[in-house]
């Protein structure tokens, strides 16, 4: 067979069944083997959002998403998509077609070193020469992007590739002699991780990605049940622990919850999990390693000390460690801690009801409250995301957002990958009117292959946390933050045959929010939000 | 202070680029690397010399590691370690100088590998402070070119860094 047929049938081997993607002459080839496959291929408008689409997909589903685009721009598009997977640990891969390769280093139309251009954003990637090698690869890829640490993993095949003759058959293993993530904890630093946990008086769990990444939300949250040990999440932790489960203390960090915060900086213990103590969670790591012991476990041993030192490092998989744990450790004594804690809790923001604008929390409040448990949540980036963070109750669903990266327009393709790897989920994209109208050419997509998202804008008619941070640290010098110009985006949604509604008062939310979910089709809700809504 | 890493690598095209990609990216100054195809041809030896205290060089260890191109990194001890560098050096020469010349030579254990009317151009290969020392010594010659490969380095006894 061809080389585009192999990487079709590899795609199929591997259990793919649905691609995101956006063709061009120097994938043809792919496209046209495509057309023979029951593997369903979603057109988006803009290549950026074939990466966060399948990056979405691949968070749901659990295994990597995939993404297909052509040589040069094509490719090129993809970057912040892979840059976005790779910061927040995803799997993904991503195949782009590559000029033929007698023409590769002339500037020929469409080239791009896409490689040598994506190689500070993927985990890996290969540049095909022979065509002998594509079942090897495509294998490789899905083992690299989904195993360890997951992330991005591009395949560049030029077009002669593509045409050339190979046999075809799919191995059945890998070997890489240079990638060997460990999972199994050392048992010695995991007794060590015992006995810190039966010491702790005021320990806290402080869990991120990795834990999902590990499958491991039910162990994690056994093993919190079990050991009587409170939970604070990162962003890319958020959903771990229901909302209103008692342990549960919110998401920490600078836009996260006092009681959260107050956890960490006042525990004796701090098991951080699958989380790397990235800036926007723990500002001052310096502080909290004077204060408290900490446990590290991580996946990947680059983690380990980077950001923050650990007394007690283990490197391995979360799901794997935090089984050991639930039967090594019993309930520790933390009754105190916990009604302290507790105390802690509850002492929200106060709000202000805005006469022709809705509120923001009140909004949200509602629509978690009425969503499904298991409902799949899409925050955007800006104000919406700190808003979602903050006040999104998640019950056994899920909340994505681009966390490390904070890429605005992830939102919506993010939300349409995520309602393709499940059949009945309810997915809902919230955005501001800035990141929806990064990627709004998508309502074409959601119309074009009947994929249902409710979305919400939040519009404030402003770029609304640039223009916090002007208000605050340059003086109230507004500098093109104003989106003056932008359409009534429910009219333009109707457009699209969408549905729609848009409110501005808060005794509309209640029935806004039941329109939005009350079929099973797409819906734009627009709400009018002041600029004046604060962060926190 | 500074360390001696061996690096196993895949000896395919862009091993290099991802590796001195990474040091760009993540801050890492390196002082030399070196890099050659080892016993088995589908692997490259890279010894990386870099500058810096104990946080840093674990990072670039750790780092280093997650490149799916590389085999294994290995930091070797100071006092196991095995190392030298090779450096061409052209200086002026004339008949006034050309024997004070093949006097440091001969003292520094270099060897004369091209002779012209007007410039004389020597070879060591030995420890990159004996070659500072011998690149000092010929500056009163006006050096015209100097080339250098960076450290190679082996640990001493019967220690191997080898893909097994």
């Amino acid at each position: 067979m061809t080389g585009a047929k192999a990487i079709v049938t590899s795609l199929e081997q591997e259990g793919v069944t649905t691609v995101f993607g956006y063709p061009g002459a120097a994938i043809c080839p792919v496209y046209d083997c495509l057309s023979e496959s029951p593997i369903c291929h979603i057109l988006v408008r803009q290549e950026q959002n074939a990466g966060h689409a399948a990056a979405a997909y691949g968070r749901i589903s659990g295994r990597p998403g995939v993404c297909i685009t052509t040589s040069g721009p094509g490719a090129l598009n993809l970057l912040t998509a892979l840059a976005t997977a790779y910061m927040d640990s995803i799997p993904l891969v991503a195949i782009t077609g590559q000029v033929p390769s007698d023409q590769l280093g002339r500037d020929v139309f469409q080239e791009a070193d896409i490689t040598g251009a994506a190689e500070p954003f993927t985990k890996h990637s290969f540049l095909v020469k022979d065509a002998a090698d594509i079942p090897r690869i495509m294998k490789e890829a899905f083992y690299l992007a989904g195993t360890g640490r997951p992330g991005p993993v591009l395949i560049d095949v030029p077009l002669d590739v593509q045409n050339r003759e190979l046999d075809f058959a799919y191995p059945d293993g890998v070997s890489i002699r240079g990638y060997h993530p460990s999972t199994r904890a050392n048992p010695l630093q995991l007794r060590r991780v015992t006995e810190a946990v039966a010491a702790a008086r005021r320990p806290v769990i402080c869990a991120g990605g990795g834990v999902f990444s590990a499958g491991a939300r039910e162990k994690m949250q056994a093993f919190a049940e079990q050991c009587r040990i409170p939970v604070v999440t990162t962003m890319m932790g958020l959903g771990l622990m229901p909302s209103s489960h008692p342990l549960y203390l919110g998401m920490l960090g600078s836009f996260g919850c006092s009681a959260a915060n107050y956890a960490i900086h006042h525990s004796d213990l701090l098991i951080l999990i699958g989380a790397r103590a990235g800036d926007r969670a723990m500002r001052q790591p310096g502080v909290l390693e004077r204060r408290t012991r900490i446990i590290h476990i991580d996946i990947d041993p680059a983690e380990i000390r980077k950001n923050m030192e650990a007394n007690i490092p283990l490197v391995a998989d979360a799901g794997l460690v935090l089984e050991q744990l639930c039967q090594s450790c019993e309930a520790a004594d933390t009754g105190m801690w916990l009604a302290e804690l507790k105390e802690k809790q509850g002492a929200g923001a106060v709000f202000f009801d805005r006469p022709g604008f809705v509120s923001p929390y009140r909004l949200i409040t509602s629509l978690t409250e009425r969503l499904d448990s298991d409902a799949v949540y899409v925050a955007d980036v800006g104000l919406n995301q700190i808003w979602s963070a903050r006040w999104a109750r998640i019950k056994e669903g899920r909340f994505l957002t681009s966390g490390g990266m904070g890429t605005m327009g992830y939102a919506l393709p993010a939300a349409m990958g995520a309602r393709l790897a499940t059949t009945t989920r309810q997915v809902v994209a919230v955005m501001g009117d800035g990141g929806f109208q990064m990627s709004m050419q998508e309502l074409a997509t959601l119309c074009q292959h009947d994929i249902p998202v409710k979305m919400v804008v939040f519009r404030n008619d402003c770029l609304g946390l640039v223009r916090q941070i002007q208000k605050q640290d340059y003086g109230e010098r507004y500098e093109a933050v104003d989106l003056a110009g932008s359409p009534d985006f429910a009219a333009l949604a109707q457009v699209y045959g969408i549905r729609t509604m848009t409110i501005s008062e808060n005794d509309e939310i209640d029935n806004a929010v039941q329109a939005l979910l009350s079929d099973e089709k797409s819906f734009l809700l627009q709400c009018l939000v002041s600029p004046d809504e604060p962060a926190v | 202070m500074k360390h001696t890493i061996s690096v196993l690598v895949e000896n395919h095209a862009g091993v290099l680029s991802r590796i001195t990609g990474l040091f760009s990216r993540r801050g890492f100054n390196i002082d030399s690397l070196a890099v050659g195809v080892t016993e088995d041809k589908t692997v490259s030896r890279m010894t990386i010399v870099v500058e810096g205290d104990a946080y840093t060089v674990e990072q670039l260890e750790k780092q280093l590691n997650k490149v799916v191109d590389v085999i294994k990194v290995r930091t070797i001890p100071q006092q196991d370690l095995i190392s030298r560098e090779l450096m061409l050096i052209k200086c002026t020469a004339t008949g006034r100088t050309r024997s004070e010349i093949l006097d440091i030579a001969k003292i520094m254990d270099a060897n004369i590998v091209d002779l012209t009317k007007t410039t004389m151009t020597l070879e060591i290969c030995d420890l990159p402070e004996r070659l500072d020392l011998l690149e000092e010594l010929l500056k009163a010659y006006n050096i015209q070119e100097v080339m250098r490969t960076g450290t190679i380095a082996l640990q001493k006894g019967s220690a191997a860094v080898s893909v097994k």
